[in-house]
């Protein structure tokens, strides 16, 4: 396991994505209300890129014609067929025990920590006073 | 006929005896025949416009066209099934059928005429229960309805409910709209509320094309084309939320036939992955819905030309609960006694005949329990 350095907090708006590179891996990153999570970016249907997705929220319902939006920002849906993923675990919505992506664990550093180390920026130059998004691998 | 087809319909079936057949269709009765069931404005206002001359019966299943009626069937009146006698002599005794659901499909099911055509389905319910109920106790009846006035539908199954030989409601497959609108729910809450399954048969109004091209010119295309709109039925059933809004009705599809369901399967649980948003509802894949609530009559069986391929598709279908038994007499389907193909195999075969319709059926249910009590 190593952690990663791969974007500059204020890189990445809420409710946007972006694809990282990280130890030869495509990383899907996310910013769900301020929290930062990572997926991995091919979808397991047919391989799309998961960071090209709309951000979504959970449609419910308890019955016909009622509808609910719920968790707000926190679904991705494929771009080319419309699976969802939850961005917190990587689970597909509609089968979530046999179609899913792999999550990272995310943390937010400051730069005056990362240079402490053992953190991997192998492309990226960190400043003290900024905040970095770190993604385990 | 192509010789594959036809010796896949010789082979000798598996043995049918005891078994509950899901669907027989005595004949259409005759206007004049229903005229001591109508009531007195009908009667008379049918008599009087000559209406009582008029062959209410469907073009969508013309009672003479060759498959819909077995030649070996076949009374010199042309049609068949249209006695008693006739019924238990040919569909009853040499099957060895314990209890046979009667279908009768009349044009009532599909008139224009709420009320003419709410009054004759009554008159056929009754006329079914007075000339074949009351006088064979292995018959047990479908209250046929006309599904384009949901109330009067409702107060008709209402009515007729209290007759448990009558175990479930009967409409036919196609019909003003797609059978998942709101507009047909009380129809299905009724049903479920007397513990009556909604039967869906082949045929149906004709106001829109049978197919969803336009319209064909030929039987063979139409008789094809019923697959297809059954697929659609199901679909509609299953995306407008039928199956939440009404959790204990059961549905039974009659003359859908069954092999194309795979495929079915297949496509409506892909699709349903990617626009599952749009129906919220369903919180699971539609096949696991249609395995739960749905039953196939399983004639008229479509079956590939060899045995190991019917086996490969009842693998696919992958539910040992969906089939119930029919002879679909005296609808030309099979030779002989030969209902039930070998291919079912007899595990299959007996869940076919006897344990699928006691699960769908409650009512035939609660008749097995009485018997085995005294």
């Amino acid at each position: 396991m190593a952690r990663h350095v791969v974007a500059r907090v204020d890189e990445l708006d809420i409710g946007k994505s972006k694809l990282v590179k990280v130890a030869g891996r495509d990383i899907a990153l996310f910013n769900v209300k301020g929290e930062f999570f990572a997926i991995a970016n091919r979808c397991p249907h047919e391989g799309a890129d998961l960071c090209r997705g709309q951000v979504v929220g959970l449609a419910e319902s308890d019955e016909p014609g009622q509808y609910r939006m719920t968790r707000h920002g926190e679904l991705v849906r494929c771009p080319w067929h419309g699976w969802e993923f939850d961005i917190r675990t990587g689970k597909s919505w509609c089968d979530p025990a046999r179609t899913r992506v792999k999550s990272f664990d995310v943390s937010v550093t400051k730069g005056g920590a990362l240079a402490e180390g053992p953190y991997q920026a192998e492309t990226f130059p960190v400043s003290i006073d900024e905040d970095y998004v770190v993604v385990e691998i | 006929m192509n010789e594959m087809i036809r010796s896949l319909e010789n082979k000798p079936g598996l043995s049918t005896v005891g078994g509950i057949d899901c669907d027989l269709h005595p004949a259409s009765p005759s206007t004049k025949t229903l005229l001591p069931y109508l009531e007195e404005y009908w009667r008379e206002t049918f008599v009087m416009r000559g209406v009582d001359r008029l062959s209410l019966a469907m073009t969508s299943s013309p009672p003479r066209a060759p498959i819909n009626v077995r030649s070996d069937w076949k009374a010199e009146s042309g049609f068949a099934g249209d006695t008693l006698d006739a019924v238990r002599a040919q569909a009853l005794d040499p099957f060895g059928t314990r209890l046979a659901i009667c279908n009768v499909l009349h044009g009532s099911m599909i008139m224009h005429s709420d009320d003419m055509a709410a009054a004759l389905c009554g008159a056929v319910n009754e006329w079914l229960a007075r000339e074949w109920l009351d006088r064979e106790p292995r018959l047990r009846g479908s209250i046929i309805v006309s599904a384009q006035n949901a109330d009067l539908a409702v107060a008709e199954i209402e009515k007729r409910a209290a007759d448990h030989r009558f175990v479930q409601v009967l409409i036919l497959a196609q019909n003003d709209e797609p059978l998942g609108r709101r507009r047909y729910w009380p129809i299905y809450e009724a049903a479920a509320r007397n513990k009556l399954p909604l039967c869906v048969h082949a045929g149906g109004s004709n106001r829109q094309a049978p197919t969803a091209t336009g319209w064909p010119s030929y039987f063979v295309e139409t008789y094809v084309a019923q697959a297809s709109i059954f697929e659609s039925q199901l679909l509609s059933l299953v995306a407008e939320g039928v199956f939440h809004k009404v959790p204990d009705l059961k549905v039974v599809f009659a003359e859908s036939g069954f092999t194309w369901l795979p495929s079915f399967f297949w496509r409506a649980d892909k699709t349903w992955r990617g626009v599952r948003a749009e129906t919220p509802w369903l919180t699971e894949q539609p096949s696991d819905i249609v395995k739960r609530h749905v039953r196939f009559t399983i004639h008229p069986v479509d079956a590939p030309p060899d045995r190991d391929a019917l086996a490969r598709t009842l693998e696919h279908i992958d539910c040992d609960d969906i089939l119930l038994f029919s002879t679909d007499y005296p609808h030309a389907q099979f030779d002989g006694l030969n209902a039930l193909p070998a291919a079912f195999g007899e595990t299959l075969a007996k869940k076919i005949l006897i344990d699928n319709p006691l699960a769908t059926y409650p009512r035939i249910a609660a008749d097995f329990k009485e018997e085995v009590a005294k």
